[in-house]
């Protein structure tokens, strides 16, 4: 398929206009100084960078307009730096502009697909080479070497299985055990009721185990959120409700969409935000959400008192927290 | 005198004068408000509420109610103690300029006496956070920068950026920057939650955390640009956009002047 | 002949009698290259990858990729006594207490944003010009590859200071492996080592993007670059410039010294940039701990459509038979971008389906003189944008006192309805502009120059256009659009008759032109 329609008339390529250099030996000698200038400019920033290295203190500041307060060590070099490099790049430019022939030169192009003789040369040359090695007769090293084949890719696949263990129930259990004490990140205080007002906020973990240690990995899972609202503000059902302690109510922090830590608590409209991807959970509602992409409110921890007055987590979390995955029930 | 009269008709006089007549003015005013600011140290406390009551009465009562009892567009002021007033009208707050989803930090609209005897009027409605002594901000001395840092991260942050720098909040609403703030604002700040805010007691951060916190914030406000231009510190956002337009244009540049033909 | 030549000499005939290497330098010594700024983009990428190469080199020689818990005590003071991993704990000493290693750092981040802004600046051009046309095919998949692998290096990259931002990156990262139906959790644990975060991907993504990826991109670039070396390179259309030729500087010396030269000038500014501007100042992010989280959080650019997908998607997940499918992850993180790459791959094959045209080109497209193309290339780019956009409307919200929750509406919609729209106003433009072309050709340009005839009537004097000029506005080709007749020469019906309907709607769409001038046009205005 192509364009049959009649064209203008090429008119080939317009003539070699010359440069100034080329004709005017002061031309030449002028951009061959300039040159030079670039070059010498490049050895300048090698030493001022040298210079910056060695003898700029790496705690001495100067002050840069709109740039702020600059360490003059890092700003010293960075600019050795620069100019080095960038004049060396510029002048090598510079020379080829001016100084070098400018004559366009125009090479011939050739059709890549092959002699109509090669390619059948070639056809034969496989079929032949092919029928010598005897693959298409002999069908049972044809089939057995597919199944070599096909199987030989297991092993590599295989031998990555030990990059990890397997799940199992991990994703779905954290720490939180009936009567764990909560308490304060990243002091480790346990909390009393009467430690919150109205309108507060806690970033809290589980108690550790006398020579227990936290891991990233447990709190990756275990960080909650204590919030204490008024009583009356919760729409909660029964059993949610039971599960908060005179308006103070908990909450995983995991994000239930990708993970992030969700701690924007907005005092006055009750909203939680996740400040990852925005999604908003209305915390009198049992988080429930109310924008944004995630899809699960997220998971609430029952909380009351233990014997001496600090708040406990009542019973573990009833469902997985953190992002959803495949073998999530609900 | 003679030498100055020759200008009497000169086309600047008019402005000259005037720009010498306000300075004038202002420098006296300030003078006589330096006296008043010396009166009201010796005022008594009595008295200050009692200016306090008059002060509400003219430029918050239409809002927050005659009493201070709150009305359908703002909240209660009683029991809200003198640390919360003195943020909010203290950091030019309140009075609301707008009925914007949020108040925005501007220039108060009282001098800080004003303030002192409106913060003084609201406490004396019912017991509430005071404004924190100047003794108990010795952050300098009492705070852990690094401390700070680790309790800053884990409870403001996430508002406020890693860097004080503030950030979103839902519909519209923002933590603010952090780069203006007193550490008796940052601290009046944490124990009376205004706005957005969630409030921090003292037994969820302890006041010597409080300093820490300080101390880091006052840090991060003189933190010097390492590295150099800071570019706002609000991470990869402005980094893509100067790559994109100073970098990736500047290469465009010179390489339009390297395929361009020589003269 | 002097000293320096015999020695040359010499050296030059030993290797040559070991490898014939004179005959095939002779030849390519003066091989020709065409010069147009638009082809320094892609130069742009590969000098920054050597850049990649030289500073990441020496970043590795002090940086720790391990996840083992230490205590900082480095010179950077407001994190003094801080637990954080070995890995965070050498960034924070490469750039505090190695001289020039910050330098080094800022170097290395700001030649990978370059890198990647290079490669699509560089593909864009590609695209518009439509330089991947046969027999290009091959190096432009090669180059979408090298996109791809790319994003996922420079991801790689950004985690390994493991710092409060980046873990927050690998945390969704984690979400997205996690959310792949069935085997989702497993292959997260497998990358992982266990449960998120664990203490071994650091020590194995580092592995993969200082070994496994650039050895990679090495041989892709090395096949890219052989690719254009044998075809040839493209040329813009103009007098004298055909698809039999090529027509530009000889590879010595003004090749090498403009190539050579650019290196120093790419090397140049991302020196600038690391001078004079911070990038990913990690000693202000803190160490990474999953508690934590800073507002803003957003990934580099050229992630940050994906989080900006991410951020608009509606939230859904199907739970059925005690299994969840999370729509919200799986839609914006793996489905909408493997369409686009996809496509974006086989474009230059779907192409050449619409219009049937099976032959080699190696003269430019002007982006006007291919409508279809160029509309959807302004597709692609305003699908982008409004992802980038969305990717950051926490910023744009504080920035210009908007609400985020209006933002994510405004790109939920402007998702759906600004690339169509910027494909039919592209489209209608560049039909625009084939009609000033042909008005340009046919009747000259405006002088602005009026001339008052003897009946009293003003016309503006028309400069008619140079040969040269008229050639570069008219040389190219409008192939006529592909027809599948539904009915055969006997009157048989032909198989296919829906996908033939199809395939013909799309090519006369494709193929939709404003006629431009002929030669007897021309001869007709003259003769007026």
């Amino acid at each position: 398929m192509s364009d049959k329609a009649p064209r203008l008339s090429d008119p080939g390529l317009p003539e070699h206009v010359h440069r100034k250099a080329d004709s005017d030996p002061a031309a030449a000698k002028k951009a061959e100084r300039q040159v030079a200038i670039l070059f010498t400019l490049s050895a300048l920033g090698t030493i001022l960078f040298i210079y910056s290295y060695i003898w700029v203190h790496t705690d001495r500041f100067i002050f840069i307009p709109i740039m702020g307060d600059q360490n003059a060590s890092q700003l010293g070099m960075g600019i050795g730096l620069t100019f080095s490099l960038l004049f060396i790049g510029m002048g090598a430019i510079h020379w080829a502009k001016t100084l070098m022939p400018d004559n366009e030169v125009v090479a011939e192009r050739h059709e890549f697909r092959s002699e109509e003789a090669d390619r059948q040369d070639f056809v034969a040359t496989v079929k032949e080479q092919g029928a010598a090695s005897g693959l298409g007769r002999r069908s049972l090293i044809k089939r057995s070497l597919g199944l070599s084949l096909g199987l030989i890719g297991l092993s590599p696949l295989l031998l990555l299985r030990d990059l990890g263990p397997l799940p199992k129930k991990s994703l779905e259990q954290t720490s939180w055990k009936t009567g764990t004490r909560l308490v304060i990140d990243p002091s480790g205080r346990p909390i009393k009721p009467s430690d919150l007002e109205v309108g507060a906020v806690a970033q809290v973990l589980p108690e550790l185990a006398p020579g227990q240690e936290r891991t990233l990995e447990n709190v990756g899972k275990d960080a909650v959120l204590l919030i204490r609202l008024r009583p009356e503000e919760f729409e909660l059902s029964p059993e949610r409700l039971s599960w908060t302690y005179q308006g103070i109510i908990a909450f995983s922090k995991i994000c239930t969409h990708m993970g992030c830590a969700v701690a924007l608590y907005e005092q006055q409209t009750k909203h939680l935000l996740c400040p990852c991807h925005q999604s908003t959970f209305d915390v009198p509602r049992a988080a429930k959400v109310i924008f944004g992409p995630a899809a699960r409110p997220l998971p609430q921890l029952a909380i009351t008192v233990d014997s001496e007055g600090y708040l406990v987590a009542q019973k573990p979390f009833t469902e997985a927290v953190g992002p959803s995955f495949w073998e999530r029930s609900s | 005198m003679k030498r100055l009269s020759r200008y009497r008709r000169h086309r600047f006089a008019g402005p000259v004068l005037l720009v010498f007549a306000l300075f004038m003015i202002g420098t006296t005013f300030s003078v006589a408000s330096a006296n008043t600011r010396l009166a009201a140290s010796v005022m008594s406390r009595t008295a200050a509420i009692d200016e306090g009551r008059q002060i509400f009465l003219k430029g918050c009562s239409s809002c927050h109610g005659l009493n201070a009892e709150g009305g359908k567009i703002a909240p209660s002021l009683i029991g809200v103690g003198a640390a919360a007033v003195d943020f909010q009208v203290g950091t030019g707050r309140m009075p609301m300029a707008d009925m914007s989803v949020q108040a925005a930090r501007k220039k108060p609209a009282y001098n800080p006496d004003q303030v002192a005897a409106l913060a003084a009027y609201v406490a004396s409605l019912a017991p509430g956070p005071a404004i924190p002594d100047q003794q108990v901000l010795y952050y300098e001395r009492d705070g852990s920068t690094a401390q700070g840092g680790e309790l800053f991260r884990t409870n403001c942050a996430m508002c406020h950026n890693f860097a004080g720098q503030g950030g979103a909040l839902s519909r519209g609403k923002y933590a603010p920057t952090l780069m203006k703030a007193t550490p008796t604002q940052i601290y009046e700040a944490m124990i009376t939650g205004p706005q957005s805010m969630p409030k921090f007691g003292d037994k969820i951060i302890t006041p010597s955390e409080k300093l820490d916190i300080i101390k880091w914030i006052k840090a991060a406000q003189n933190e010097p640009s390492l590295g150099g231009a800071s570019m706002g510190r609000v991470g990869p956002v402005t980094e893509g956009l100067l790559g994109w337009i100073l970098g990736l244009g500047l290469l465009v540049g010179i390489a339009v002047w390297l395929a361009t033909k020589a003269r | 002949m002097s000293s320096g030549e015999k020695v040359a000499g010499s050296v030059a005939n030993y290797v040559d009698e070991r490898t014939g290497a004179a005959k095939w330098l002779k030849k390519n010594l003066t091989k020709v290259f065409p010069d147009h700024w638009s082809f320094m983009l892609g130069e742009i990428a590969l000098y920054s990858f050597i850049i990649l190469l030289l500073t990441g080199t020496f970043l590795t020689f002090w940086f720790d990729p391990s996840q083992r818990e230490v205590i900082y005590h480095g010179s950077y003071l407001p994190l003094n006594g801080i637990h954080m991993s070995a890995a965070y704990d050498s960034t924070l000493h490469i750039s505090f207490d190695v001289r020039g290693g910050l330098l080094m750092r800022q170097i290395h981040h700001w030649a990978a944003l370059l890198f990647m802004s290079s490669i699509v600046a560089h593909m864009l051009r590609v695209f518009f010009t439509g330089a991947f046309r046969k027999p290009r095919e091959f190096n432009w998949i090669i180059g979408i590859g090298l996109l791809t692998l790319g994003i996922v290096e420079g991801f790689l990259g950004y985690s390994l200071p493991d710092d409060l931002l980046s873990g927050t990156g690998i945390r969704i990262a984690e979400a997205i492996i996690q959310a792949i139906p069935i085997v989702g959790s497993y292959l997260s644990f497998f990358a992982f080592g266990g449960p998120f975060p664990g203490t071994s991907f650091i020590p194995r993504i580092f592995t993969v993007h200082v070994l496994l990826l650039p050895g990679i991109f090495l041989a892709l670039i090395t096949v890219h670059l052989m690719l254009v070396w044998y075809q040839k390179h493209t040329q813009y259309p103009g007098p004298g410039r055909t698809e039999k030729n090529v027509i530009g500087y000889p590879l010595m010396p003004v090749y090498m010294a403009k190539a050579g030269g650019f290196f120093f000038v790419v090397f140049g500014i991302t020196a600038f940039l690391g001078a004079v501007a911070s990038i990913n100042p990690i000693w202000l992010y803190g160490p990474y701990t999953p508690g934590q989280i800073s507002a803003g959080s957003q990934p580099d650019w050229y992630m940050g459509w994906l989080d900006g997908l991410v951020r608009m998607a509606p939230p859904i997940e199907t739970h059925a038979f005690h299994h969840t499918i999370s729509w919200n992850i799986l839609i914006p993180g793996v489905i909408v971008p493997g369409i686009f790459f996809t496509f974006l791959a086989l474009y230059p094959f779907i192409e050449s389906w619409m219009s049937n045209d099976k032959r080699e080109h190696h003269l430019l497209d002007r982006p006007r003189n291919a409508p279809n193309r160029t509309a959807l290339g302004a597709f692609g780019i305003t699908f982008m944008l409004v992802t980038l956009a969305n990717g950051g409307n926490d910023l744009i919200a504080t920035h210009f006192s908007l609400s985020i929750n209006q933002i994510t509406w405004m790109s939920r919609i402007g998702i759906l309805v600004l690339p169509p729209l910027a494909f039919f106003v592209t489209k209608r433009l560049c039909l625009s502009l084939q009609r000033a072309d042909r008005e340009l050709v046919l009747h000259g340009k405006e002088t602005g120059r009026l001339v008052l005839l003897p009946h009293g009537e003003f016309v503006e004097v028309h400069e008619p256009l140079t040969d040269a000029e008229a050639w570069t506005l008219t040389q190219h080709e409008q192939l006529p659009a592909l027809e599948l007749p539904e009915v055969d020469a006997h009157g048989v019906r032909r198989p296919g008759g829906l996908r033939n309907r199809f395939r013909t709607k799309v090519s006369r769409s494709n193929a939709e032109a404003i006629a431009k001038p002929k030669p007897d046009d021309l001869k007709e205005i003259e003769h007026h």
